[in-house]
C-alpha cells in the first residue's frame, strides 16, 4: 500500500514511534527511524524493518534544531530518496504541578513537542510542496483536548500541535498534501510505565472500552492516514483513546 | 537574467512554454499564482542564484521586472 514511499518517523526508535515505523514498513514503505539518544534501539528497529525486506535508516537528530533536521533530510535523500510521508511523533514529558513547574521544564517540552513539529513540517513540507504530494501526521494527545493535572506544559504543547495541524492543512491543501493529527489516549509505553498502579486503575475506569491502548492501535490509524485511503481527510485530529474523551 | 527568471516561473507554475511573460507581467494578477506559488518561486530564485531574498523585499515586487532588477542588483 505504501510501496516506493519514503517515510520519516521522528522519535521512531521506541514506543508509539517504533510501532508506527514498523507498521509503515509492513505496508512497504522505506522508513527513516529518527532518534536522539538511543542509537541501539534505533538500530534494532532498522534491522527489524530490513528483515521485513524494506529499506530503513537510523538518523540521529534533535527535532528542535533546524540544522539537525536539514541533515536528516540530506541523509534520507541520499540513501532512500525523496520524502513523501512525515510522522511527527517525537515527544517528551516533564510532569509537575504548575505551581512547581520550572521554566526549563516548560521550555524543554514546548521545544521538542511543538517547535520540533514546526521545524520538521516546515523543512520537510517545503520539499513536499515542490513535489505536490505528501502526507503529514502529527502525534498529539488526548491530553491536548481534555487537559491533565500535572501536565500543563505537555497539554499546552499538544493542544498547540492541533492548532498547527489545522492551519498547515489549510496552507498545504492546494498542493495535495494532507495534514492530520492523531490523539492517543492511554497507551502502554515507556511514558506510561512510570505511572503508579493506582493512577492506571483510575484511568481504566474512565475508558469506556475498558482497556489501555497499545502502540499498534495508534500505528494502524497512522498507516491509514498516510495511505491513499484517506485522500479526502485533512486537518483532522482523530482520537485513539478507547472513548476516554467523548 | 530575464530569460532565466522567466524559465523558473514557467517551470514552477507549470505554464506552457509559449506563455507571454514581459517585464510588466505580474505573477499573481496575470499568471494566476497564489501566495504559496509566490513563496515557492522566491525560494527557487534563492536556490538558483544563491542569494537570500528577505520576505519584506519579496513583498515589494509588483511585476517580473522588479524581480529581475532586484536579483541583478543583489548579484552585482
Amino acid at each position: 500500500m505504501l510501496k516506493d514511499k519514503v517515510a520519516v518517523v521522528t522519535g521512531g526508535s521506541r514506543g508509539i514511534g517504533k510501532a508506527i515505523a514498523l507498521k509503515l514498513a509492513e505496508q512497504g514503505a522505506s522508513v527513516v527511524v529518527n532518534y536522539t539518544s538511543n542509537s541501539q534501539a534505533a538500530d534494532e528497529v532498522v534491522m527489524a524493518i530490513q528483515e521485513m525486506g524494506c529499506k530503513a535508516l537510523a538518523v540521529k537528530a534533535d527535532v528542535s534544531k533546524a540544522d539537525d533536521i536539514e541533515n536528516l533530510i540530506k541523509a534520507t535523500e541520499a540513501e532512500l530518496g525523496k520524502i513523501q510521508i512525515l510522522v511527527n511523533n517525537a515527544g517528551i514529558t516533564r510532569d509537575g504541578l504548575l505551581i512547581r513547574m520550572k521554566e526549563e521544564e516548560w521550555d524543554d517540552v514546548l521545544n521538542i513537542n511543538l517547535k520540533g513539529v514546526f521545524l520538521a513540517t516546515k523543512l520537510i513540507g517545503k520539499k513536499m510542496l515542490k513535489e505536490k504530494q505528501g502526507s503529514i501526521v502529527n502525534v498529539t494527545s488526548v491530553v491536548g483536548l481534555m487537559g491533565n493535572a500535572g501536565q500543563a506544559n505537555y497539554a499546552a504543547s499538544k493542544a498547540g500541535v492541533i492548532g498547527f495541524t489545522k492551519s498547515v492543512a489549510k496552507e498545504f491543501a492546494s498542493r495535495n498534501i494532507n495534514v492530520n493529527a492523531v490523539a492517543p489516549g492511554f497507551i502502554q509505553s515507556d511514558m506510561t510505565d512510570k505511572l503508579s498502579a493506582e493512577v492506571i486503575e483510575n484511568y481504566m475506569q474512565a475508558i469506556p472500552l475498558g482497556r489501555l491502548g497499545v502502540a499498534n492501535d495508534v500505528a494502524n490509524l497512522v498507516s491509514f492516514l498516510v495511505s491513499d485511503h484517506s485522500n479526502y481527510i485533512t486537518g483532522q485530529t482523530i482520537q485513539v483513546d478507547g472513548g476516554m474523551y467523548i | 537574467m530575464f530569460e532565466k527568471v522567466k524559465e523558473i516561473i514557467i517551470d514552477q507554475l507549470g505554464l506552457d512554454e509559449d506563455v507571454v511573460i514581459e517585464r510588466s507581467t505580474s505573477m499573481m494578477r496575470d499568471l494566476e499564482a497564489d501566495s504559496l506559488d509566490a513563496v515557492e518561486i522566491i525560494m527557487a530564485f534563492e536556490d538558483e542564484f544563491d542569494i537570500e531574498i528577505p520576505d519584506e523585499e519579496a513583498e515589494k515586487f509588483d511585476n517580473i521586472g522588479d524581480i529581475v532588477d532586484y536579483i541583478e542588483a543583489k548579484l552585482n
